[in-house]
C-alpha cells in the first residue's frame, strides 16, 4: 500500500502551529462568558456572585413559567369525508418525475398526511435505477419556497400587482395580443422540453399563429455536441453513453460524474466498472484532462491539467495519437506524455473505450466524434438507437431570437422556465429586445430576473403539483402526477397554449386523454402512473446501429482541426464550471444546496475564483508549502479579493487556492449571484437565501457565432485591498494526525498483494486477540451482546464519487437544520453525513494531486467513547448496536463531541429550527447573527418539509446520525405485523437510497444472508474500520479505495 | 370447532345490526323464525345481491323498507360460522331481562384514612407542645424553689429548637410537593374536557358493542388511532336519528338530550334527515384532544395493537363505561417502561405459534428451551432503550 500522506487542508499538510493548536481545542471559540471575566478574576467580574444568584433565581422562575403549569388545549380535526386510501400517520408513495430545465429524473415522492416530505429515486427507471442527485433530493424544498409566486400578476412600473383569477389574466393577455395588431411573430421560449404531451400542445398552439416558433434555450448548452453530431452523422441528437461498457474512459473536461449531461445515470454506469470483484480484480481506467479541479477529475486514475485554450489541442493530439489523419499540435511535455499514454490505452481497448468532452465547441466535438469513430466506440460504448433528449437547445436559435426581438419582429413572447436575463452571455441585448416585445408573458414560478421584466406573469406549479410526462431518453417516458394540491394559485403553462389554440380542455384532461388512448385504456394509464415509467418503442427513427455505417465526413474533421489549431490563450485564462449543488442556479434559493459544501473546496454559500497554490505564492507571497505562511493564510476565513477583467466585463471575487488547479487559470462556479433589476427587491423576488450568495459569472461566457463557450482565454486581473470571508467546512475537526483513516492502493498493488490491508490489520491487532478476538480481548470493559439485530453499514470508497446526494437526502430525512453562512464560518455546520475530501500529492505539481472522498457519519461504535463521558446518559448504546441519542435528556455539556474521534457529533449552538420554548431565542445580538436563510427556513411554509417522525432539535442539544432509526423501526414494524423475518428490502437508510452508485450497503449483521454481510465477505481484503486501533469498534466498515493508474500498472505488471 | 358467534357478530355485523334494535338494518333476533329456510338465509348473508336479483319477495320488501341501503357481502363465512352468529343472535337476552354485561361497577371506594391520621398527628403534636410547655414551667418552678436564677422565659415562637423542627418539616414538605409538582408538569391524568358533541363511548362500544376499530381504524394501520371522519359516523347515523337508550348525564350531573346531540352531528355534516340528503356543505368538528404525548415521544398504535396485541382498555381504561372520555393512564415514561418490563412478547415456540419475526433472537430461544428464561419480555428485545421511542 502506498505511503501517501493525506491532508485535507494546508495546515494539515504542513502541520502548522495553529493547526496543532486547533486540534487541541474541540470547540475553537472562546466562551462568551470568559471574555466578560477577562483577567480580573471572578469577584471583580461584571457578573459577581450576587448577580449570579439573582439571575439564577430569575431564570428558575422564568423557566417554571415557560414550562407552564397549564397545558394548552389541543384539538383533533378529522376529515369530513376521508379520501379512500389515506390513513393519517401512514406515508403514501407516488411515482412522479423531477424536472428542471431539460433534466428529468424518475422519482418516488413520500407523502405524509397530504404533504410530500421526501423524494427517493424510482427503482423501476431503466435510466437512473433509483439513483438521485443532490439537486433532486433538494428539490422538495423548492416546493415550499417562500419566494414562490402565489398568484398571477401584472407588472406595473416594476411592482407586481395581483390578478385575481385565471380568467381575468387570460383576458388581459388576449386583449394585449389583439391590441398589438397583426405585425410580428409569436415565440415560445422554453428550456429543452422532453414532454410528449407538452410538445403536442405547443405544436397545436403555434400552428394557429403564422410565423410563430418554439425556441429551446439551455443555459448549460450542449449545442456544440448537437451540431457536431449533425455534421458528423447527419443527426442533431445526443447519443446514449455506456460508461459501464468502457474499459478505458477519457474525459476531456467533461464532469460526467457531477454535472455533465446525465450525471446520475453516468455515475451508476461508472461505478459498475469501479467495483472490484476480489476474486479477479479488474476495473476501468479513467483519464481526465481538465482545466480545473472537478469532481470527476478527483475520481480519475490519471489526471492531467491544461489551460482552457489548450483543450482543442489536447483533443487533436489525442485524435492524432489514435491514428487520425491530423497533425498533432505542440503540447507541454507532461501533457503530451499523458495524451500518448491515454491513446495507447484506448487503442489497446478498441470497442471498449469511450472519449467524452465537456466542451461546447462544435469543432472540438467533431474531433471527439472522429476519435470515438477511430476507437470503434459507436455501437459499443456509444449507441444511437435511444438518444438522450434532455438537451436540444441550439445557441444560434436563441441568438436569432434575440436579434428578432431587437428588430421589433417579435409581437408576443411566451417565456417558460428560462432565465436568459440572468444566464445568457449577453443579457443586456436580451433585455433591450424584451422591451420591444409587445406582449411578454412569463410562466415562471418565481419573479426571477427575466420574469420581473415581463408584463404578465402566470406562475406555473412546481413539478410535484402537476400532471405531465418527460422523455429523457427516446422510448423512456417518465410520468408526473400531483402529490399535493397546488399550494398557490398556479396553472400549468400548457393551459395558456391550449387557450391560444382555441381548445376548450385543460392540460390535465389533455394529458389524461392522450395517455389513456396511447396506453390502451384507463387501466394502462393507471398502471403507468403507478409505475412512473412507460417503455415504448421509439417513435422517431434513430440512427440504426446495425445497418447504416457511420458517415464521418473527413473534410469536417480537417476543417475542425484547422479551426482549432489557431487558438492561443493569454497569460491568464478563465473557465466557468458548475457545482454539483448549485448547477446553473435554477435552485438558487435552496438553502440545502447553498449550504452543501462543494466536494473539492468544501466551501459553502459562495462562489470564488479557484486558483493554483502557486498563484497565492506569486501574488501575495504566501508559500502554502511553508509552515508559518500557510498557517497565517489559513487560520482566518478572509480570502483576498481580485478584480477579473475579460472582454470588457469585470468582476470582483475572492480567490481560493485549490490543489490541482493548473497555473494561470481561474475557475469560477456558475449559478450564484442572483440579483433583481433593483437589488433591493432580490430578497422578496428571488429569495432570502439567494440574496447575497456569490457573484454571477454568466457574463464571462461568450457566444462565438455558433455556440456559447464557457471559457475566456484572455483575462487580466488586478489585486484589490479587500478581503472576503468564505465559509469552508472541514478546515476544522481534526483526526490529529492519525493515519488509519484513508486507505488507498493501486490496482497493480492489489493484484500483487491482495492481503496487504488484512495483514496490516492482523499485525496491528495480534497482541489484542487478533481480528476475531479484538472485540472482547482488546478492552477492560465487559462485552455486550446483540441478541437479535445488529445494524451495520459498509461504504465502498471505490464506488463513492463524492456527489453529495446522500448529504442532502440525510438533511431531508432527518430534519437537519440549516445554519447559514455566519454559523458555518464559526464551524457550527450541522450535516450529519459529510463527505470528507483528502488530497494527496505534490502541491507544486497539479497533475500529481489525487483526491479521495470519504462519507463520514456516526460510526455507531460498539465501544463508543462518547457514551462513557455523558454525565446524564443521554447518549448510550442499544442492543441493536445503535449509538442512541436522547435529545430531551441532553444538557449540552458537549463532552461527547469532544471525545468522538470521528468528529461527527453536531451541537445546536443556536436556535436554528425555531423549536425553542422561548420565542425570542434567535436574536443573538452579542454572539453572532443568524442569516436570513436560517430564519426563512423557520417560516411555516418551509417547515412543511419536516419529517413528522423525527424530533426537531432545539438549542443546546447534541445530535448526530441515527442510522435513520425511524426507518429501522418502521421496517421492523412492517415485518412484525406480517409475522415474518426481517429482510434487506424492508429497510434502506436515506443515504443508501439516494446514492446513485450504490456505494452504501446497510443491514443486519447478525443475519448471515444479509447484503451487508455478503458485501463484507466479498470485499474482505479491502475492508477496514477507520481508527480501528482505538478499539471503539465502529459498526461502519469502509472498503479501501483502489485506483488504476497507468503509470503504476506499467511499472509493476 | 365451536365458533365464537359473539365475536363474529361484532366484527362483521354490529356496525349495522343489533340483535334487538333496529339500526341501519333490522333487529336480528327472531330472524330464524322469520326466514325458516336455512339455506336461503345463509345465501342471503353470504351474497344478498344474488338473493335480491333472484326476486325473493320477502327480502326485496325488506330492502325497500330499509331505504335500499345495500348490505355488505360475506362470501367467506362458513356455514358453521353463520350458525354461530345466528345462535348468538337468537340467544341474546330480551330487553328488560338483560343485565348489563359487566354489571354496574362496584364502587369499591377505597377508605381513605389519611385525614384521620392527620388529625391524630395534629392532636399529638398539640399535646406534645402542651407537655413541653408544662415541663418547662415545672422546671422553672423547681428552679425558683431551689434558688437557681431563672432565665427570662423564651416564648415558644422564638425557641430555636421549635423553629428548627418547624423549618425542617416545612423544607421536607415543600420539597416533596415541589418535586411532585415538577414531575407532574405536562401530565394530565383524569383530563376530561367537554367535547363539541356529547359522544358517549358507553353507548357506542359499550351498549351497542361497536368494535373500537370500526371508528379508530388508524390504530390497526398507523401510529395514530385517529378520530373517525364524519362519513364513518353517518354510516349508521344516516338511519339512527334519535336516541332512545338510557338517560345520559354530563360529569356535572346535567342530563343530556341524546337526540339533540345527533342533530348536532347532522348540522356538522349538513345532512337533512327528512330528505335523507346532504343539503349543506360539511363543517369540521374540532374535538378536544385528550391523550397528548410530548413531541419527542414516538408512539405507534399499530405497533401495540397489531404486533403487541395489546387491548385498547390496557391504556385507555374501561372506555365502554365512559360517557365522556377521560384520560385513564398517567402517560408518563415510568408508566410506559413498567409495562414494557413486564409484558411478554409473542415469542415463537417449537410448535410454530408466535410471531416469526422474533425467531432471529436465537439466544432467547435457546434460553427458553433450556429453561434459563421462562418468557421473553419487551425489555429483553430492547423495549426500554431510549431510541425505541425517542428519535
Amino acid at each position: 500500500m502506498s505511503e501517501k500522506k493525506y491532508w485535507k487542508n494546508f495546515g494539515e499538510l504542513n502541520l502548522t502551529e495553529s493547526y496543532i493548536k486547533d486540534s487541541e481545542n474541540e470547540f475553537r471559540e472562546d466562551l462568551p462568558m470568559e471574555s466578560s471575566l477577562e483577567a480580573r478574576g471572578i469577584l471583580d467580574a461584571k457578573t459577581p456572585r450576587r448577580d449570579f444568584l439573582k439571575y439564577l433565581g430569575f431564570s428558575t422562575a422564568a423557566a417554571t413559567l415557560a414550562a407552564s403549569c397549564e397545558m394548552p388545549v389541543r384539538h383533533i380535526v378529522p376529515y369530513i369525508n376521508r379520501p379512500e386510501n389515506i390513513v393519517p400517520g401512514v406515508a403514501d408513495y407516488y411515482a412522479t418525475t423531477f424536472t428542471s430545465g431539460g433534466d428529468a429524473v424518475s422519482i418516488v415522492a413520500k407523502v405524509r398526511d397530504g404533504r410530500p416530505i421526501k423524494l427517493e429515486g424510482n427503482e423501476l427507471s431503466p435510466v437512473t435505477h433509483g439513483g438521485t442527485s443532490a439537486q433532486v433530493q433538494a428539490s422538495i424544498l423548492d416546493l415550499y419556497d417562500t419566494a414562490r409566486l402565489r398568484y398571477p400578476v401584472q407588472m406595473v412600473g416594476g411592482v407586481p400587482q395581483e390578478v385575481t383569477s385565471f380568467e381575468a389574466f387570460d383576458k388581459l393577455v388576449m386583449d394585449s395580443i389583439t391590441a398589438s395588431g397583426q405585425n410580428g411573430i409569436t415565440v415560445l421560449l422554453t428550456p429543452t422540453l422532453t414532454s410528449v404531451t407538452t410538445k403536442q400542445v405547443i405544436a397545436d398552439a403555434l400552428s394557429k399563429f403564422q410565423g410563430s416558433r418554439h425556441v429551446q434555450y439551455d443555459a448549460d448548452s450542449y449545442s456544440g455536441m448537437l451540431l457536431a453530431n449533425e455534421a458528423s452523422y447527419g443527426k442533431r441528437v445526443i447519443p446514449a453513453y455506456h460508461f459501464d461498457q468502457a474499459k478505458v474512459i477519457v474525459s476531456l473536461g467533461a464532469d460526467f460524474l457531477g454535472t455533465w449531461l446525465a450525471p446520475i445515470e453516468f455515475a451508476r454506469q461508472y461505478a459498475v466498472g469501479r467495483k472490484i470483484d476480489e476474486k479477479s480484480p479488474a476495473m476501468n481506467r479513467h483519464y481526465q484532462f481538465e482545466s480545473f479541479s472537478s469532481l470527476t477529475g478527483a475520481n480519475a486514475d490519471e489526471r492531467f491539467t491544461h489551460k482552457p485554450s489548450e483543450s482543442g489541442a489536447v483533443a487533436l493530439a489525442l485524435l492524432a495519437a489514435v491514428g487520425g489523419n491530423v497533425i498533432a499540435p505542440a503540447l507541454p511535455e507532461k501533457l503530451k506524455a499523458g495524451v500518448q499514454a491515454a491513446a495507447k490505452d484506448l487503442m489497446a481497448n478498441k470497442g471498449k473505450a469511450l472519449v467524452v468532452s465537456g466542451s461546447n465547441n462544435v469543432q472540438i466535438q467533431i474531433i471527439i466524434n472522429a476519435i470515438n469513430e477511430a476507437l470503434g466506440s459507436n455501437g459499443a460504448t456509444i449507441t444511437w438507437d435511444a438518444t438522450n433528449l434532455t438537451r436540444q437547445g441550439i445557441d444560434g436559435d436563441f441568438a436569432a431570437l434575440v436579434n428578432d426581438m431587437n428588430q421589433g419582429n417579435v409581437k408576443t413572447l411566451l417565456i417558460y422556465d428560462v432565465n436568459p436575463v440572468y444566464n445568457s452571455p449577453d443579457s443586456k441585448k436580451f433585455i433591450s429586445g424584451l422591451a420591444k416585445v409587445k406582449t411578454a408573458v412569463s410562466f415562471s414560478g418565481r419573479l426571477d430576473e427575466t420574469t420581473e421584466l415581463c408584463k404578465y406573469i402566470l406562475p406555473s406549479p412546481h413539478f410535484l403539483e402537476r400532471w405531465g410526462d418527460a422523455e429523457p431518453r427516446t422510448g423512456h417516458i417518465s410520468t408526473m402526477q400531483p402529490v399535493i394540491a397546488p399550494l398557490f394559485l398556479t396553472r400549468p403553462f400548457e393551459d395558456m397554449l391550449l387557450i391560444l389554440s382555441g381548445s376548450k380542455i385543460t392540460y390535465d384532461d389533455y394529458f389524461k386523454q392522450y395517455w389513456t388512448n396511447k396506453l390502451g385504456g384507463y387501466d394502462g394509464y393507471e398502471k403507468a402512473l403507478q409505475d412512473g415509467v412507460i417503455e415504448h418503442e421509439p417513435a422517431t427513427a434513430a440512427i440504426s446501429t446495425a445497418s447504416t455505417p457511420y458517415i464521418i465526413t473527413a473534410g469536417n474533421v480537417v476543417a475542425a482541426a484547422t479551426a482549432i489549431s489557431v487558438k492561443a490563450g493569454g497569460q491568464y485564462e478563465l473557465v466557468l464550471y458548475q457545482q454539483v449543488g448549485m448547477g446553473i442556479g435554477a435552485q438558487a434559493n435552496n438553502p440545502w444546496l447553498l449550504e452543501l459544501p462543494d466536494p473539492i473546496t468544501r466551501a459553502s454559500w459562495d462562489n470564488y475564483a479557484m486558483v493554483s497554490p502557486n498563484f497565492i505564492k506569486e501574488q501575495y507571497g504566501i508559500d502554502l508549502n511553508n509552515r508559518n505562511q500557510s498557517d497565517k493564510f489559513e487560520s482566518h476565513p478572509e480570502r483576498e479579493v481580485i478584480r477579473i477583467k475579460s472582454g470588457g466585463k469585470e468582476l470582483t471575487i475572492p480567490v481560493m487556492p485549490v490543489p490541482g488547479m493548473p497555473e494561470g487559470v481561474f475557475a469560477i462556479a456558475l449559478g450564484y449571484g442572483r440579483q433583481s433589476a433593483d437589488p433591493k427587491n432580490t430578497e422578496t423576488f428571488i429569495g432570502r437565501a439567494a440574496a447575497g450568495a456569490g457573484k454571477n459569472v454568466f457574463p464571462f461566457a461568450s457566444y462565438n457565432g455558433s455556440t456559447v463557450e464557457w471559457v475566456a482565454t484572455d483575462v487580466s486581473f488586478e489585486k484589490t485591498s479587500e478581503a472576503y470571508k468564505i465559509a469552508q467546512t472541514q478546515v476544522h475537526s481534526s483526526y490529529e494526525g492519525r493515519t488509519s483513516v484513508i486507505k488507498e492502493m493501486s490496482l497493480a498493488d492489489f493484484i500483487k498483494e491482495p492481503d496487504e490491508i488484512l495483514e496490516d490489520r492482523k499485525k496491528e491487532l495480534a497482541k489484542f486477540g487478533g481480528i476475531e478476538g479484538f472485540d472482547k480481548e482488546g478492552t477492560l470493559y465487559p462485552h455486550y451482546d446483540t441478541p437479535g439485530i445488529h445494524w451495520g453499514m459498509s461504504i465502498d470508497l471505490n464506488s463513492c464519487v463524492g456527489c453529495g446526494a446522500c448529504t442532502i437526502a440525510c438533511i431531508a430525512e432527518n430534519n437537519v437544520p440549516i445554519v447559514g453562512k455566519n454559523e458555518v464560518l464559526r464551524y457550527h455546520d450541522m450535516h450529519w453525513l459529510r463527505i470528507d475530501r483528502y488530497f494527496t500529492g505534490n502541491l507544486d505539481d497539479p497533475n500529481s494531486i489525487q483526491t479521495v472522498f470519504q462519507p463520514m457519519l456516526c460510526q455507531h461504535c460498539d465501544n463508543a467513547p462518547c457514551e462513557n463521558v455523558c454525565p446524564v446518559a443521554a447518549t448510550n448504546h442499544s442492543t441493536e448496536g445503535l449509538n442512541q441519542m436522547a435529545y430531551n435528556r441532553c444538557i449540552g455539556t458537549r463532552y461527547c463531541a469532544n471525545n468522538c474521534p470521528f468528529k461527527v457529533r453536531r451541537f445546536n449552538w443556536e436556535d436554528y429550527t425555531g423549536a425553542d420554548s422561548f420565542p425570542n431565542n434567535q436574536d443573538e445580538n452579542g454572539v453572532g447573527k443568524l442569516n436570513e436563510a436560517v430564519l426563512m427556513m423557520n417560516d411555516d411554509l418551509p417547515r412543511m418539509v419536516l419529517n413528522p417522525d423525527v424530533t426537531v432539535r432545539s438549542r443546546g442539544v447534541m445530535e448526530k446520525c441515527s442510522f435513520c432509526v425511524q426507518r429501522l423501526q418502521d421496517g421492523k414494524l412492517k415485518a412484525k405485523k406480517d409475522g415474518r423475518v426481517l429482510s434487506d428490502e424492508d429497510i434502506k437508510t436515506a443515504c443508501q437510497q439516494a446514492c446513485p452508485t450504490q456505494a452504501i450497503v446497510f443491514g443486519n449483521v447478525n443475519n448471515s444472508k444479509s447484503a451487508v454481510v455478503k458485501t463484507r465477505q466479498e470485499n474482505e481484503h479491502r475492508l477496514y474500520h477507520v481508527l480501528e486501533e482505538l478499539h471503539v469498534l465502529p459498526n461502519i466498515t469502509y472498503f479501501a479505495k483502489v485506483r488504476n493508474p497507468e503509470s503504476e500498472a506499467k511499472e509493476k505488471v | 370447532m365451536a365458533q365464537d358467534g359473539k365475536a363474529l357478530f361484532q366484527s362483521d355485523c354490529a356496525s349495522c345490526h343489533n340483535p334487538i334494535k333496529v339500526v341501519t338494518g333490522p333487529a336480528l333476533k327472531g330472524v330464524t323464525s322469520r326466514v325458516p329456510d336455512q339455506k336461503l338465509l345463509h345465501a342471503w348473508i353470504r351474497n344478498n345481491a344474488a338473493v335480491l336479483a333472484s326476486g325473493n319477495a320477502y327480502f326485496n320488501n325488506l330492502f325497500v323498507q330499509y331505504s335500499k341501503t345495500p348490505m355488505n357481502t360475506f362470501p367467506t363465512l362458513t356455514d358453521a360460522e353463520i350458525d354461530a352468529i345466528l345462535k348468538y343472535v337468537e340467544t341474546y337476552p330480551e330487553p328488560g331481562t338483560q343485565k348489563g354485561p359487566e354489571g354496574p361497577e362496584s364502587a369499591t371506594k377505597e377508605s381513605d384514612n389519611s385525614l384521620l391520621y392527620g388529625i391524630l398527628t395534629m392532636i399529638l403534636a398539640v399535646i406534645m407542645l402542651v407537655l413541653l410547655q408544662v415541663n418547662a414551667n415545672l422546671k422553672k418552678l423547681t428552679d425558683d424553689k431551689s434558688g437557681i436564677p431563672a432565665h427570662e422565659p423564651i416564648p415558644f415562637y422564638r425557641n430555636k429548637a421549635y423553629l428548627t423542627v418547624l423549618g425542617l418539616v416545612l423544607f421536607v414538605l415543600g420539597g416533596y410537593y415541589l418535586v411532585q409538582g415538577a414531575i407532574g408538569l405536562g401530565r394530565q391524568q383524569n383530563y376530561q374536557p367537554e367535547q363539541p358533541i356529547f359522544f358517549s363511548h358507553k353507548v357506542h362500544p359499550g351498549n351497542n358493542q361497536i368494535s373500537c376499530l370500526y371508528c379508530h381504524g388508524g390504530a390497526w394501520d398507523s401510529k395514530m388511532a385517529g378520530v373517525p371522519s364524519l362519513n364513518v359516523c353517518m354510516n349508521c347515523h344516516a338511519a339512527i336519528n334519535d336516541y332512545k337508550g338510557e338517560a345520559l348525564f354530563h360529569a356535572d350531573g346535567k342530563e343530556v338530550d341524546g337526540t339533540a346531540e345527533i342533530q348536532k352531528l347532522y348540522s356538522y355534516t349538513g345532512y337533512d334527515p327528512k330528505s335523507n340528503k346532504y343539503t349543506e356543505p360539511g363543517k369540521q368538528i374540532e374535538w378536544v384532544k385528550i391523550h397528548n404525548l410530548p413531541d419527542h415521544v414516538y408512539f405507534n398504535h399499530s405497533q401495540h395493537i397489531r404486533a403487541g396485541k395489546v387491548q385498547c382498555q390496557t391504556c385507555h381504561g374501561s372506555i365502554t363505561q365512559m360517557n365522556e372520555v377521560k384520560q385513564f393512564a398517567e402517560l408518563s415514561m415510568g408508566w410506559c417502561i413498567n409495562c414494557h418490563r413486564t409484558t411478554k412478547i409473542n415469542f415463537p415456540d417449537s410448535a410454530g405459534n408466535g410471531n416469526k419475526f422474533y425467531s432471529i433472537y436465537e439466544r432467547f430461544n435457546h434460553n427458553l428451551v433450556t429453561g434459563t428464561m421462562d418468557s421473553v419480555t419487551v425489555e429483553n428485545i430492547g423495549g426500554t432503550e431510549c431510541q425505541k421511542c425517542h428519535y
